[in-house]
């Protein structure tokens, strides 16, 4: 059922609402009117704060909610109702890298290819490919625990990458990494995300790091909806940045670099 | 022994220390007050060249086993159905802290009155006194799993099946072993009174002969007996504990 179009990504008139919890009528917006589309390959960096409506974002993307009321799609279909069709088509990098410490540094890069049921050979192949990429050959068989916050955020890269995803959906993952790791992972993921071709919306908080990996930065007012979207590819970068700066200012959102700023 | 088992060097001078003053102490009291150490000892070997002792032995490791196991599964299926439904937990709670403020010995009336077989009775008694146990410790297992972890491995769709084999499975194997751990004291002390009242065989029933006979060694071997059994299958549930649970930086598993 595709009406996308060539978008990847279709949010159209999007309104989430959250019921409060038992005893209370009110109930909490967390998306309001959200439209936006996002062409396939294209990279999009989110700026928003916390609290913002990014996370409903993701899970609405994910399929993981339902819109309380516009539409959702991805790829041309309903993530929600079709949850089971985007196996393997969606992935996520999370803030937190979120391995499963019971697993190898391995086995947590083969858990999203062993959950589209590939056999054991295939899985171990593309899983070490990964690894190696990565710079983590020789610690396949390390735990989580073991291992660096570089090299667990690495690991969970190879994890989202590993099931050849066509969107990447990034929730701060170098938010957490010191900042000579941050910026040699970004460089990283983003030589993979060319490479791959993949559709990615990455949300940030730092508007260095949204024009470093975004061909566009969409700025999230609060509740979520569109601030300000502006396309970085050819563009003045400090003229975008300004841009980005007001728009953050206008909607409430501080950004890193005017936190520091103060 | 060293290679499994690796007493230290506290243990063996309190088990030791033990031993002495119970040994000074048969010099001055009756052998059914304080029989000599050798004499407990040469009880206890007894029992294991004694083809009817060992079957009595076994019996009650059975009969312990067998309790355990029904009322781990059925535990298993109760702290589930609590964690994925409120109303259920708001339910089956009170009911389970209810059973598990009846003492084991109204349970084994209870048992006796109800039930005409003793193996029947005895599995009764060992699953209503370990079944709220194994529940709430289960339970806890389940609802402590990682909301973080649970959104990543559903962001990769799993089925059904899948998710309790990735995910749940390991998330509750430690708390499964707890359970186990703590449940096995308990069973071993409550089956012993279910023998002692309600069988013909077992440890429990071998405790009750020996004190008609009034027979303090044999009261003892049989006793330690259980303790042995016990402490042995605590150390597999160990040793198993360490191999499923090697990923745990050393700090977090068991000494």
């Amino acid at each position: 059922m595709s009406d996308a179009g060539d978008s990847a990504i279709v949010f159209r008139d999007v309104v989430k609402r959250f019921l409060l919890p038992e005893g209370r009528e009110e109930s909490f917006l967390a998306v309001e009117n959200l439209s936006f589309e996002v062409a396939r390959g294209e990279r999009v960096a989110v700026l928003g704060r916390t609290g913002c409506g990014k996370s409903t974002m993701f899970n609405l993307l994910a399929g993981l909610i339902e819109p309380t009321s516009g539409t959702v799609r991805a790829l041309g279909r309903d993530p929600f109702r079709e949850f089971n069709w985007f196996r393997g088509r969606i992935a996520v990098v999370f803030q937190g890298d979120r391995l499963m410490p019971w697993r190898t540094a391995l086995q947590n890069v083969e858990l999203g290819i062993e959950l589209l049921g590939r056999d054991k050979e295939e899985r171990r192949a593309v899983a070490l490919g990964w690894l190696e990429r990565l710079g983590l050959k020789g610690h396949e068989s390390d735990f989580p625990h073991a291992l660096s916050g570089g090299m667990r955020q690495r690991v969970s890269i190879a994890r989202a990458f590993a099931v050849g995803p066509e969107i990447l959906l990034c929730d701060e993952p170098f938010s957490a990494l010191d900042e000579l790791t941050g910026q040699r992972l970004r460089e990283e993921y983003l030589q993979l995300v060319k490479e791959n071709g993949t559709t990615s919306v990455f949300v940030t908080h730092s508007i260095s790091e949204a024009l470093q990996l975004g061909d566009r930065i969409l700025v999230f007012h609060r509740p979520a909806r569109i601030a300000l979207d502006a396309r970085v590819a050819g563009g003045d970068r400090e003229d975008i940045r300004r841009c980005v700066l007001e728009a953050m200012t206008a909607s409430g959102t501080p950004a890193e670099e005017e936190k520091d700023a103060a | 022994m060293s290679a499994w088992y690796k007493p230290r060097t506290e243990t063996v001078v309190a088990l030791g220390g033990l031993v002495l003053v119970w040994q000074f102490a048969s010099y001055f009291f009756p052998p059914f007050l304080f029989p000599p150490v050798p004499a407990i000892a040469q009880k206890f070997f007894a029992i294991f060249i004694d083809a009817e002792s060992l079957a009595n032995a076994g019996a009650t490791a059975g009969r312990i086993f067998a309790g355990l196991a029904g009322s781990f599964l059925l535990g298993v299926v109760i702290a589930f159905v609590m964690g994925r439904s409120e109303r259920s937990y708001r339910y089956l709670f009170p009911l389970l802290n209810f059973i598990q403020g009846i003492p084991a010995l109204s349970w084994v009336v209870i048992a006796i009155i109800w039930f005409k077989g003793t193996e029947p009775r005895i599995f009764f008694i060992m699953v209503t006194t370990t079944v709220s146990a194994f529940s709430f410790q289960i339970l806890d297992a389940y609802r402590s799993m990682s909301k973080e972890l649970f959104e990543m491995t559903l962001s990769f769709r799993p089925g059904r099946r899948d998710l309790f084999r990735v995910l749940i499975l390991p998330t509750i194997v430690p708390g499964m072993l707890t359970a186990w751990k703590v449940n096995l004291g308990n069973a071993s002390r409550v089956v012993v009174v279910a023998e002692l009242v309600g069988a013909t065989g077992g440890i429990g029933y071998q405790l009750l002969q020996q004190q008609q006979l009034f027979d303090m060694a044999g009261a003892l071997a049989w006793t330690l007996m259980l303790v042995a059994f016990v402490l042995v299958v605590q150390q597999v549930i160990i040793r198993l504990e360490r191999w499923l649970l090697a990923y745990r930086p050393t700090a977090e598993r068991s000494a």
